[in-house]
C-alpha cells in the first residue's frame, strides 16, 4: 500500500515466542494465520532456542513474554519452557486446552508457586456453547476445551477465556453473560473474559471475507491517535525463521525483520488489513490491559 | 531524614488523617502523595484541607488529571463492563463533589517529582515512570523491565502506587522499585487496614559519592494503617455510594475493579 504510516518499536515491552510453529491439533475456520495438524510454515521452538532468546531479551528490559503457536502443548519442550521463563519474568500462553494433561499442569502450576511472577493461560473457547465454538474449532472442540478449563481451575489457575467475536458485536453482553453461567456450571466460579476481532485474513479471508481496500490505515488516521495501542510498538515474534513483527502478520512475507532483536528494531508499515483491526480496537493481542492516559 | 508516601487517597479522608498523624508520630519529617486523590470513597473535598493543612506534596494520578481537566471518565482503562459502571458511578460522585477550586489546583499538579535527600536520588510517579496510568503488578513486571525505566529516569528509588496492592523491587547498584499502597481501600486480603510507605535515609551516604553505601542502607517500611473504616462505611452509605464499595471497606475483599487483576493477585482474594 502506498503511502502506509510506519510505527516504530516504541519500546519492547513483550516479547512473542511463536513456539508450535504453525502447528496445531485443531484447524479452526477463522485462524488467521490458518494453522493446522499439517501447516508447517513455521516450526517448534526448542527449550535452547528459547534460553538463548530469553537471555538476549534481558537487556531490552522485555516486561512479558507470551507464548503462542499453533497449539504451545503440542511442543513436547514447552513445559520447561514455561518453567523457564517464569525464572525471567511472567509469561501467557495462549492454548486451545484440548491437550493438556495433569502432570504438565500439576507442574506448572508449582512452578509459578516457586516464582514471584504470574502464569496465565488464555484459553480459546468461541462462544458459550457447542453450537457457538464448534462450527469454528471443530466438532467436540467446546466440550474439550471445558474440560482444559476445568483442569486449570481444579489447580488454582484462573484462565483467560479468549473468544474470537463469530458473532455480531451488539451481541456481546448477552454472549458474555450466557458464558460466565456456564463457566460458573463448570466450576469456574470467577470467570475472566477476553473478546478478540476477527481478522479477516488467512482462513477467516475464506470463511467470511476479507479487507476491503479502504481498511487501512491511513497518515490521517494516526494524527493524534496513540500508536502505543498498536502490538508493533511495542511486541516482537520470536519464530524458527527469526524475529517477526507481530504474531498475526506470520504470513506476511515482509514480517520476518532479521535474525536479531536488534535487527527488528525499526519501523514497520501499517500496510496490511489486519493492522487496521489493530488500530480499530487496540491492544487486542494482550491481557486485560490498560489504555494510555494522554499522549 | 524519614520521608512518608501515601498511595491514592480515592476520597478517604479518614485514613489520610490517620495516615499523617502516624506517620508524624513515626518521625515523618516529609509528606508526599502519589496521586489518585478522588474515586470510590465521600465528600472528595474534604481531602484538599488536609494536603494544604500538611504541606503533603503530590503527584498527578489519572484520576486527579480526568477530574482536573473535565474529562468524561478516570483514565483507569478498565475494559470489562462491570468495571466500568462502577467505575463511572465513582467518577461522576467524585466530579459532582470537587469544587472548581479544588479542580482547578489538582489540573496543575505535576507528573512526576523529583528530589535527592541524603544523596539518594528519587523519583515519584504514579502508575510508571514512562506513564500515568500504567500498571505495575508486582507479578507481571520483570526485574529487568523495572532496570530500564530506573536506568531512564535516573532515580535510584522510584516509588510509584495506582495499582493498589504495595511492593518492592531490589535491583541492581541496591536501586529498588516501590510501589507505596494506597490509603484508599483495603488491599484485598481480607483485613480492613491501609496501607503508606516510610523511607528513611539516615543511615545513608550524605553525597552522591558515598551512594553505593548508602543506598543499601536506605530502611523502606511498609506501613499497615488502621483508621475509622466503619464511619467511612456510615459516610458511604449516607452518600448512597454502591454498597460494593462499602463491602470492600468492611471486609477487606476487592469487589470490583477486578479485570486488571493478574492471576497472581486476583488468586488470593474472594472475588
Amino acid at each position: 500500500m502506498e503511502n502506509a504510516p510506519s510505527v516504530a518499536l516504541e519500546s519492547l515491552d513483550t516479547l512473542w515466542f511463536q513456539v508450535a510453529g504453525t502447528r496445531c491439533n485443531l484447524e479452526c475456520a477463522h485462524c488467521f494465520i490458518s494453522c493446522s495438524p499439517h501447516n508447517d510454515s513455521y516450526g517448534f521452538l526448542t527449550l535452547d532456542v528459547v534460553r538463548e532468546r530469553l537471555d538476549e531479551s534481558v537487556k531490552w528490559g522485555v516486561r512479558d513474554y507470551y507464548f503462542t503457536g499453533g497449539e504451545p502443548f503440542l511442543n513436547r519442550d514447552i513445559v520447561p519452557i514455561l518453567e523457564l521463563t517464569l525464572q525471567y519474568g511472567p509469561a501467557t500462553v495462549l492454548t486451545n486446552a484440548t491437550v493438556l494433561k495433569s502432570e504438565w499442569v500439576e507442574r506448572l502450576r508449582r512452578a509459578e508457586e516457586a516464582t514471584q511472577y504470574c502464569l496465565e493461560f488464555r484459553v480459546s473457547i468461541d462462544g458459550p456453547s457447542p453450537e457457538t465454538n464448534d462450527p469454528v474449532r471443530g466438532e467436540g472442540t467446546f466440550v474439550r476445551a471445558m474440560k482444559g478449563v476445568e483442569l486449570l481451575v481444579d489447580h488454582g489457575f484462573l484462565p483467560i477465556i479468549t473468544m474470537t467475536r463469530v458473532w455480531e458485536e451488539e451481541n456481546d453482553h448477552e454472549v458474555l453473560g450466557q458464558f460466565r453461567n456456564v463457566l460458573r456450571e463448570h466450576g469456574y466460579t470467577r470467570p475472566r473474559l477476553k473478546v478478540l476481532p476477527r481478522l479477516k485474513i488467512g482462513a477467516e479471508s475464506c470463511r467470511t471475507e476479507g479487507y476491503g481496500q479502504f481498511e487501512r490505515v491511513t497518515p490521517e488516521l494516526l494524527d493524534g491517535f496513540d500508536t502505543g495501542q498498536l502490538v508493533c510498538s511495542h511486541s516482537r515474534v520470536i519464530t524458527d525463521r527469526g524475529v517477526a513483527v507481530c504474531p498475526i502478520l506470520l504470513d506476511e512475507p515482509s514480517a520476518i525483520m532479521g535474525q536479531s532483536l536488534g535487527d527488528a528494531n525499526r519501523a514497520f508499515p501499517l500496510a496490511h488489513g489486519a493492522c487496521y483491526t489493530c488500530y480499530q480496537y487496540g491492544a487486542i493481542c494482550t491481557n486485560p490491559s490498560s489504555k494510555p492516559v494522554e499522549a | 531524614m524519614k520521608l512518608a508516601f501515601f498511595g491514592g487517597i480515592y476520597n478517604n479522608y479518614l485514613a489520610l488523617e490517620a495516615a499523617v498523624y502516624d506517620a508524624q508520630r513515626r518521625g515523618a519529617e516529609r509528606l508526599y502523595c502519589l496521586g489518585d486523590l478522588g474515586a470510590f470513597g465521600p465528600h472528595p473535598d474534604r481531602v484538599f484541607p488536609l494536603l494544604y493543612q500538611y504541606d503533603i506534596q503530590c503527584v498527578q494520578g489519572n484520576y486527579d488529571h480526568s477530574i482536573g481537566n473535565d474529562l468524561h471518565d478516570c483514565q483507569c482503562g478498565y475494559t470489562d463492563p462491570r468495571d466500568n459502571w462502577f467505575a463511572q458511578i465513582s467518577y461522576d460522585y467524585t466530579y459532582a463533589n470537587t469544587s472548581p477550586a479544588n479542580r482547578e489546583w489538582m489540573c496543575q499538579l505535576p507528573k512526576e517529582i523529583r528530589f535527592e535527600v541524603d544523596g539518594i536520588r528519587f523519583l515519584l510517579c504514579h502508575g510508571s515512570p514512562r506513564q500515568t496510568n500504567e500498571f505495575l503488578w508486582e507479578s507481571t513486571t520483570s526485574t529487568h523491565f523495572i532496570e530500564r525505566l530506573a536506568d531512564q529516569c535516573e532515580a535510584d528509588l522510584v516509588l510509584g502506587t495506582h495499582s493498589g496492592i504495595h511492593w518492592q523491587r531490589r535491583l541492581s547498584g541496591d536501586r529498588r522499585f516501590i510501589n507505596v499502597g494506597v490509603l484508599g481501600r483495603p488491599e484485598n486480603d481480607g483485613r480492613t487496614n491501609v496501607w503508606y510507605t516510610l523511607v528513611d535515609t539516615s543511615r545513608a551516604g550524605q553525597s552522591r559519592a558515598e551512594q553505593g553505601a548508602g543506598l543499601a542502607n536506605v530502611g523502606v517500611e511498609f506501613v499497615g494503617l488502621e483508621y475509622d473504616h466503619d464511619r467511612l462505611a456510615r459516610e458511604m452509605r449516607d452518600e448512597k455510594l454502591p454498597e460494593e464499595f462499602v463491602e470492600t471497606v468492611l471486609s477487606g475483599w476487592w469487589t470490583t475493579c477486578l479485570e486488571v487483576l493478574p492471576g497472581k493477585e486476583r488468586r488470593v482474594g474472594r472475588f
